[in-house]
């Protein structure tokens, strides 16, 4: 595997956007299954040590996946994704917004644009992020992390445990 | 209840990012920060205060006056959170490079 592959992201603050561009070494119509299909979505969204839960998906405009990521200690973040525009491998857009296990929206949430291009065998996706409030943002970056922290914090009693059966 | 200011939507109006450039230059009373805008005083105030909720400026009292400046602890934190949040999408992209060529391994 090459890490040679494009990866642009900076954060308009004024405009409350990220922009996001990542290069990926494999052909456009896989690229877009592993960003549109739940089987895969599962296998790479959550970051380690976080896993990734679909309950369901039906991806048409109008239509939701409603996911989780689930924690080493089994604690669970659900989201809904609403998808609000899809053009077949060029472009989709959707609304994500963090959500109880039953499914209420906690709003607001923010808009996701991605754009789907092929060039020499590698395929670009653009990803824009609009959020009406950075403190989603903030908020999203909490989950991710407290995912990690916890598991840190597992590390850290396992290293004192050891460290204390050694004296 | 606390409500708590958003950071960032402090940073998305356009007179308090002024306000934050002219006082990294250098510290400055309210008066003299207002002297650089054509809005009330009140106005300006307004913006002072909730910069300094948010705890991107900081007042300093020198004999009668206040004077406000930026708190660059607060204004690295920003960044520290971006480039925390870069690194969750590097993650999963690198996550998603194995994924992709695990699947095209398999198509072989």
């Amino acid at each position: 595997m090459t890490n040679e592959l494009l990866f642009d992201f900076t954060v308009d603050k004024a405009k409350k956007t990220v922009y996001i561009t990542r290069e990926f070494d494999a052909e456009l119509s896989l690229v877009w299954d592993a960003f549109t299909k739940k089987e895969l979505l599962d296998q790479w969204v959550a970051p380690k040590p976080l896993t990734a839960k679909t309950k369901y998906q039906d991806f048409k405009v109008g239509g939701k996946r409603f996911y989780a990521m689930v924690s080493p200690e089994g604690q669970e973040r659900w989201a809904v994704q609403e998808y609000t525009s899809i053009t077949p491998k060029t472009n989709f857009k959707m609304y994500n917004a963090f959500a109880d296990k039953d499914e209420n929206l906690e709003l607001p949430g923010s808009e996701w644009d991605h754009t789907f291009s092929e060039q020499d065998e590698k395929t670009k996706v653009s990803i824009t992020i609009y959020n009406e409030s950075f403190e989603r943002l903030e908020r999203l970056l909490d989950g991710f992390t407290q995912g990690m922290k916890m598991s840190l914090g597992n590390l850290e009693n396992l290293l004192a445990t050891l460290s204390k059966a050694r004296s | 209840m606390e409500v708590r200011r958003d950071v960032f939507q402090a940073i998305a109006d356009p007179t308090r990012r002024a306000i934050l450039l002219l006082i990294a230059a250098q510290s400055m009373t309210p008066n003299a920060i207002a002297e650089e805008f054509h809005t009330s005083r009140q106005a300006v105030s307004k913006h002072i205060q909730i910069l300094t909720e948010c705890e991107l400026v900081k007042q300093e009292k020198k004999g009668r006056e206040i004077y406000y400046h930026i708190n660059a602890t607060k204004m690295k934190e920003i960044d520290k959170w971006i480039e925390q949040f870069k690194k969750i999408f590097e993650t999963q992209f690198n996550q998603l490079d194995k994924v992709l060529f695990t699947i095209k391994k398999q198509k072989k």
